[in-house]
């Protein structure tokens, strides 16, 4: 991954344009210093009283507590939640994008199991 | 599947609007392409907030001070909001902040001027942070679903930004002879590096393209550019100020302004390295990390205690 990383800035700017320490990564030291790895933390927030907790992203703490509170300051600074959860992004399990075709499959011919494939009198209303 | 019929699929679901998401297979170049723009907006927001904490404390009223210290922290968020949406691309935190340190990844050059006066803090919110949200809008529909999230949340918080900044140069504008020059002064300052923000014209800019088909940028530099000149020389009149810029006329033919040939020289200077604040921004963050370290370790070995003290109970 290191030397993917070209200088850019976000409008458009070509490598070969900018001098300077152009492939230099690889020679730098990592940061040193505890707390360059604390863990990665899924952040949910309930946005109201009622409703799901939702996905919202993620963020470095060192424990839950920790994670907790920086996903208030990261995530909820205009009240966008009533209540967090965090977990450790290693225990998520996800299923497989590359077999979600045969994954989800199941579930593709049954259009019986929606209302719109019964055809009732109009009479019938509301049902 | 082979890579051919993979990438076939994939510019399928980019032609069809679908996200790409973290899981999904992509071609290195739009892993890379991505990872770079996305981590150098993180860091433009980190390093955006350093001109704008020069005045947190000289700010001249108690309102500005909490309006201008809300203002900076939401940049934080902002910040974090991007390295997250970097990080699922499979580059780590560290990395990137390493490059950034290391002068290797960019930021948006226009940080590096400096911020002389009260009415700088105006011209900022109203021409950077415009600018930024030109580009910014433009990004909530992108391609890669993580960046489009992240730029949907920092949208909704930007406007307030903008508002802000145009709100102290509309103050300053109602004010006294000095508080008028103030105001013209900033705008003379800014107007130029802000057009820059948008990048080389699209003739120069060899990404471009591929980025356009990837549908990771939805308008070229020169379209966002154009629309960002025909926005602000309205604005502009508002305020009872002058652009600086006598070529700055609009055309009843082509429905734009035109406006004058940016100083490309000055641009690659700063973008190379030569700016007023290059050096003082990236001493800045090393320091804050340097100094910083004390405080991730006391986290650490705090949770560590925490830990222990759970389990003991």
């Amino acid at each position: 991954m290191k030397n993917y990383l070209r200088k850019f800035y976000y409008g458009d700017i070509p490598d070969d344009k900018v001098g300077g320490n152009n492939n230099e990564t690889s020679k730098n030291p990592p940061l040193g210093g505890r707390g360059a790895d604390w863990p990665l933390w899924e952040v949910f927030i309930r946005s109201k009283q009622g409703l799901d907790h939702k996905h919202v992203g993620s963020l470095h703490a060192a424990d839950a507590q920790m994670a907790i509170e920086n996903a208030r300051d990261v995530y909820t600074r205009r009240m966008e939640g009533v209540s967090i959860w965090v977990v450790e992004s290693k225990y998520i399990h996800a299923s497989n994008p590359e077999q979600a075709g045969e994954f989800f499959e199941p579930a593709v011919d049954k259009i019986y199991r929606h209302p719109t494939f019964y055809d009732l009198p109009d009479e019938v209303n509301q049902m | 599947m082979n890579t051919f019929d993979l990438e076939k699929i994939f510019q399928e679901k980019i032609d069809g609007e679908i996200k790409i998401e973290p899981k999904d297979w992509m071609p290195d170049a739009y892993r890379k392409t991505n990872i770079r723009q996305i981590s150098q907006h993180a860091h433009s927001e980190i390093v955006g907030m350093l001109p704008e904490g020069n005045w947190i404390s000289r700010a001249p009223s108690l309102k500005r001070k909490a309006i201008l210290l809300a203002k900076v922290q939401d940049e934080a968020g902002h910040g974090l909001y991007l390295y997250s949406a970097c990080e699922t691309l499979g580059i780590t935190r560290e990395e990137t902040i390493n490059d950034l340190h290391s002068g290797k990844a960019k930021y948006s050059s226009i940080f590096n001027y400096p911020t002389l006066t009260w009415a700088d803090m105006g011209a900022i919110g109203w021409l950077v942070d415009g600018a930024a949200i030109m580009n910014q809008v433009m990004l909530t529909r992108t391609s890669y679903g993580p960046y489009a999230r992240a730029m949907v949340r920092i949208c909704k918080e930007e406007s307030f930004h903008q508002r802000q900044g145009f709100e102290i140069l509309l103050v300053l504008s109602r004010g006294s002879e000095e508080q008028k020059a103030m105001c013209q002064d900033a705008i003379n300052r800014w107007w130029w590096p802000s057009l820059m923000m948008f990048g080389p014209h699209d003739s120069e800019s060899t990404n471009s393209e591929q980025s356009m088909k990837w549908k990771i940028k939805r308008k070229t530099n020169d379209e966002l550019r154009q629309n960002f000149v025909d926005m602000c020389a309205e604005q502009v009149k508002i305020l009872g100020m002058k652009l600086p810029d006598d070529k700055l006329k609009w055309n009843d033919k082509k429905q734009h302004y035109d406006f004058g040939e940016i100083d490309w020289n000055e641009f690659w200077n700063v973008v190379k390295g030569n700016g007023p604040c290059n050096k003082q921004r990236l001493d800045a963050r090393r320091k804050a990390w340097e100094e910083g370290e004390w405080v991730r370790e006391a986290a650490a070995a705090f949770a560590e205690k925490r830990k222990a003290r759970q389990q003991a109970a």
